[in-house]
């Protein structure tokens, strides 16, 4: 996008000049996280030392024993791994299903359903949480984690995936469905055998979307939860204080670092397919 | 069900009984169709029961008030929007939140756009670049902000990275344009990683042979960038700008856990406000009364999107 002219006269120049202005960019994005794991290492006295450093001096795992023993942190780890799995398993399913209807089938009232199931997608979550919380509460249950799965599973994260598959399914060409059918697959055959294959890219990105969602939720089990063995792990980083009120700053970089580092690692291996599926989710408009 | 080829045994149970001449009722539109509805009920299902239901019942609250004695809901009308109108704290709320969701989106684009633009070419170390500016996304929310609410102490890290070069940061969360700047801030660098791939993949999609041609009629980089570029990524500028402010007015936990809504009322955005007054207060009528505010903002702006869209936008799939 540079003129032919500047670029011959400054080409190193420039080069150096877009890599310290995209370094210093850079900055804010990557050094919260790593100033995190460093001082997760760090004792307490040294985290808010003067002047900052990013490594300590006397580098210690005692905030991690102290994590497990504050709060029964495995337990917690393990209920955000499994709502996240559990609600992410259901979207894939719920979106796959309803977006190829939306995208390729054609019956009565199907883009009145469609605008209906959009709704979803805009009424923020603080809005529908109070009569929830009721509904939920008539049900018995609340302090479980069925709110958590049901709400995230089929409200905003999933018809936020249903949109994205069905954007995927309508630029698929018609005439592998007509090939299909012709050998005698019925609708059911279709989705499953040839269209849901051929819809990874999309799948994978709904998968992703999904799974930070239910990872993130932190209003829900805010409002749901209260008991501590059924916190998910954003609930439970916000719970390291001691009986006096101190914070316990070590700890809960700790307990953080736990929780980020597992899924940004896996991001890292997975990148290129991670943003590949992202930008081609159909999501783009 | 799902079987388009309508089988005897479908045939003969349908409307084909008793005529001179069996038609079959299962045709094949019509199987189809049955396919479809069944396809998608779990998910329009769940949008009734998990988001229509709780709607229409958040109107219902909204026209009476928690008796915290009787534990009972008590009929009081429009009394509910009255004490909005009445509320002294809510023309702050709602001007913060508007600050907030503005500065959020406003941000979130521009820096989203800029970031992809400056990747948007081959040198070496450019994946990396892209790694790096999406990595936030996939930080957890509260884990991000915790950190964030460390570093923008009085003694945080900011501070003391600015007291290297002489100079004497501000106590960041603990005055109102500051706490503003800085939860804005803290959101917008932990999301625009999902704008800039959008955005990547908006601009990767611009045929190479417009910029040739306009290149050849001598037309400038601003130009071509105003003229070629914009148009034809504004469907996609349009649909993150509408996640983009419909996530910002749902930003719960960063505001939670990073100013807890202070100092004062300065963070105190809508949603927030909202969790207040329903589990804070106990006033489910008054909270629900605020979040259909909220809704009707949101749908307010969509409505005012679309609109736009169709004005400005000038390619479309």
């Amino acid at each position: 996008m540079r003129t032919e002219r500047r670029a011959r006269t400054g080409p190193v120049l420039r080069r150096v000049a877009l890599y310290v202005a995209l370094t210093v960019m850079a900055l804010p994005f990557v050094v919260p996280t790593l100033w995190m794991v460093t001082s997760s290492f760090k004792p307490l006295n040294e985290i808010f030392a003067t002047p900052p450093s990013l490594f300590g001096s006397s580098p210690t795992a005692g905030a991690y024993a102290e994590a497990f023993a504050f709060q029964p942190f495995a337990r917690q780890y393990f209920n955000s791994v499994y709502i996240a799995l559990v609600v992410t398993a259901t979207v894939l399913l719920v979106s796959a299903l309803a977006g190829y209807a939306f995208a390729r089938i054609r019956f009565p009232g199907r883009n009145l359903l469609f605008v209906t199931v959009l709704v979803g997608l805009l009424v923020p979550s603080e809005v529908t949480i109070v009569p929830l919380f009721q509904m939920f509460k008539e049900a018995g249950l609340v302090n479980t984690h069925w709110p958590l799965i049901l709400v995230t599973a089929f409200a905003a994260p999933c018809v936020l995936a249903t949109f994205v598959m069905r954007q995927f399914f309508i630029a698929l060409p018609v005439e592998l469905e007509e090939a299909a059918r012709l050998d005698g697959l019925g609708r059911l055959g279709i989705w499953w055998r040839i269209c849901v294959p051929l819809a990874k890219p999309a799948l994978s990105a709904v998968a992703i979307l999904t799974f930070l969602a239910s990872w993130n939720l932190y209003l829900e089990p805010t409002v749901y939860l209260t008991s501590p063995d059924l916190f998910t792990l954003p609930q439970a980083l916000t719970r390291f204080t001691d009986p006096y009120g101190g914070e316990m700053w070590n700890t809960q970089l700790a307990a953080a670092t736990m929780t980020v580092v597992p899924v940004l690692v896996v991001f890292l291996i997975a990148q290129r397919q991670f943003v590949e599926s992202l930008a081609h989710s159909g999501l783009k408009g | 069900m799902t079987d388009t080829r309508p089988t005897t045994r479908e045939a003969s149970t349908g409307a084909s009984r008793g005529r001179a001449a069996p038609r079959r009722f299962w045709t094949l539109r019509r199987s189809d169709a049955l396919a479809g509805y069944l396809f998608i009920t779990p998910q329009v299902l769940g949008v009734l029961v998990f988001v229509i239901v709780p709607v229409g019942l958040g109107i219902w609250y909204s026209l009476n008030e928690w008796n915290v004695f009787t534990g009972e809901l008590d009929f009081v009308g429009g009394d509910n929007y009255t004490a909005a109108l009445n509320d002294p704290q809510l023309p702050s709320v709602l001007g913060a939140t508007a600050l907030f969701s503005g500065g959020v989106v406003v941000l979130n684009i521009a820096l989203g756009l800029g970031l992809a633009v400056m990747l948007n070419r081959r040198f070496r170390g450019v994946a990396f670049f892209r790694t790096l500016f999406f990595s936030p996304v996939v930080v957890s929310v509260v884990a991000w902000t915790l950190v964030w609410g460390f570093l923008l102490q009085d003694n945080g890290g900011i501070n003391g990275v600015l007291s290297l070069i002489g100079v004497d940061g501000p106590n960041w969360l603990q005055n109102g344009p500051t706490a503003m700047v800085s939860v804005t801030f803290t959101q917008v660098v932990r999301s625009v990683g999902i704008n800039m791939v959008l955005f990547l993949a908006a601009l990767q999609g611009v045929p190479k042979e417009l910029y040739e041609a306009a290149r050849i009629d001598g037309a400038s980089n601003r130009r071509i960038f105003t003229r070629i570029t914009l148009p034809l990524i504004s469907p996609t500028l349009m649909l993150t700008a509408i996640i983009t402010i419909v996530g910002a007015l749902q930003s719960f936990a960063q505001i939670a856990v990073l100013t807890g809504g202070g100092p004062g009322l300065s963070t105190t955005v809508l949603v927030f406000y909202v969790f207040q007054q329903t589990f804070g207060f106990n006033d489910i009528g008054y909270g629900s009364t605020l979040a259909l505010m909220l809704l009707t903002f949101v749908m307010l702006l969509t409505v005012l999107q679309w609109q736009l869209r169709k004005k400005w936008v000038t390619y479309e799939d």
